[in-house]
């Protein structure tokens, strides 16, 4: 009886396909739960870190903001949301936004102080605008580290929105959470199976649009 | 249950309890994971083609979630502070290898070239070279580790209240008292700062060369995926 005896009858299982709580179903909340989060922590992060980047300025306000955020407890965090708000989308959405602006926050504030200063001056000298420069100039340089930051932030999401069962919500941290009172060591394997795989699929994502976006100069440095 | 800090009974512990407690789980793992890394990084770096899939392996380990983990090791440690501590020493480790890896890296071959010059031998130019040029890299790594790991200990509350100060978001929700919720979340995150501040002393400390005020020696630099700023939190 190992743990690949237990993925093996998890999956095996015909009645964890279909109905409300069937893996399709799961997955797809939990997809859901990670899309908005880091679509709201990218549309936070992302600005405020090409900005202070490339201006150079706000760096340690950054620094700061990120230690704090990164302080917060993102367990005790949905409790606490969870007694505040109730329950929802809210009060997870809170702690995996918490959890994620940091690192693409300070990953794309240092990868666009990274870039050489010399390309940014010679666009300057030609008469680019600041916004041509950042968008045309450093962004394509920075690009690979940004995504690592990005990439670093889809992971951890993925596999803490796991939490949102606590608080009487979906997604696969349900198989974990419902396995744990039920004593039921199959769902927990098969549902900590999903999240790593959702996890590695999100790896891959983003090795593959690091291909795609990522001009090859620049690949080749790196 | 009237004084901001007094505690319900069934949690066994008094406030600064639970924070002695927490902060043993927290630090025991980051230690584990350091003495661990230490080796497997000195490896990785004697011998290249082991670091790809090193780094494969780490990046699959830290995918997988705490509270799944957590389940999971019941069935061989219990629910046991030893069973919140060994997913965190493994997190740690995910994290230092990188960082130690870049660090040790990073160290010029002019400054190899002249410690061996100057007779130092291969365990030597390691401990008194190699090491402290890289304690930025690995510091930054440390901090990393050790902000998420006070961060996860709560998580450990779910698997019969191995969680410190974690166990009073459990009280709190099942007694309706919010104030013990704040004072697992504010105490959970006054524990990880004050931490973080004193490794960044310990940094000024270890490495005296380094301007004040220069730029952060961030690890997380490179798109390496285990050592960004900002790892952390119930996963």
């Amino acid at each position: 009886m190992n743990v690949l005896h237990f993925v093996g009858a998890f999956f095996g299982d015909s009645a964890h396909w279909h109905g409300y709580d069937g893996i399709p179903t799961r997955l797809l909340e939990h997809l859901r739960y990670s899309l908005i989060a880091l679509g709201v922590a990218a549309a936070v992060g992302l600005p405020a870190g090409l900005l202070t980047g490339h201006t150079g300025r706000g760096g340690n306000v950054l620094a700061f903001i990120a230690t704090a955020a990164r302080a917060l407890p993102s367990f005790g965090l949905l409790v606490l949301m969870f007694i505040l708000f109730g329950f929802g989308l809210v009060p997870v959405m809170i702690p995996l936004v918490v959890l994620a602006v940091p690192p693409i926050l300070v990953t794309t504030y240092e990868a666009m102080r990274s870039v050489d200063p010399s390309p940014v001056d010679a666009a300057r000298g030609m008469g680019m605008s600041e916004a041509r420069i950042l968008f045309q100039v450093e962004l394509p340089v920075a690009l690979p580290v940004v995504l690592g930051g990005l990439r670093t932030a889809a992971v951890q999401i993925v596999s803490t929105a796991t939490i949102a069962a606590y608080v009487s919500l979906g997604g696969l941290g349900r198989y974990i959470m419902d396995g744990l009172y039920q004593h039921d060591y199959e769902k927990v394997v098969g549902g900590a199976t999903l999240v790593a795989a959702l996890a590695l699929v999100t790896l891959a994502l983003f090795w593959a649009a690091g291909r795609l976006t990522v001009s090859p100069g620049v690949r080749r440095r790196g | 249950m009237n004084g901001l800090f007094d505690l319900p009974s069934d949690l066994q512990h008094s406030y600064l309890g639970l924070v002695g407690l927490h902060l043993r789980e927290a630090l025991i793992p980051v230690l584990a994971g350091l003495l661990l890394a230490l080796p497997v990084a000195q490896l990785c770096v004697r011998l290249r083609w082991l670091y790809p899939p090193v780094l494969g392996v780490t990046t699959v380990l830290y995918a997988i979630p705490s509270l799944a983990f957590f389940v999971v090791l019941i069935d061989y440690t219990g629910q046991t502070e030893t069973t919140v501590m060994i997913p965190l020493a493994v997190y740690s480790l995910v994290v230092f290898v990188p960082a130690i890896v870049d660090g040790v890296r990073s160290v010029p071959q002019e400054t190899l070239d002249a410690a061996t010059a100057m007779g130092l031998g291969p365990v030597r130019r390691y401990l008194q070279v190699q090491l402290p040029i890289a304690a930025p890299a690995i510091i930054a790594g440390l901090r990393v580790a050790t902000v998420s790991s006070i961060s996860l200990v709560s998580v450990g509350m779910l698997i019969g209240n191995q969680g410190a100060l974690g166990n009073l978001l459990y009280d709190g929700m099942s007694y309706g008292r919010p104030r013990l919720v704040w004072l697992s979340v504010i105490g959970t995150a006054v524990l990880a700062t004050v931490v973080d501040a004193l490794l960044v002393l310990l940094r000024r400390i270890l490495t005296p060369w380094m301007p004040r005020g220069a730029r952060r020696p961030s690890a997380g630099n490179r798109p390496e995926p285990a050592v960004t700023a900002g790892k952390g939190a119930a996963r």
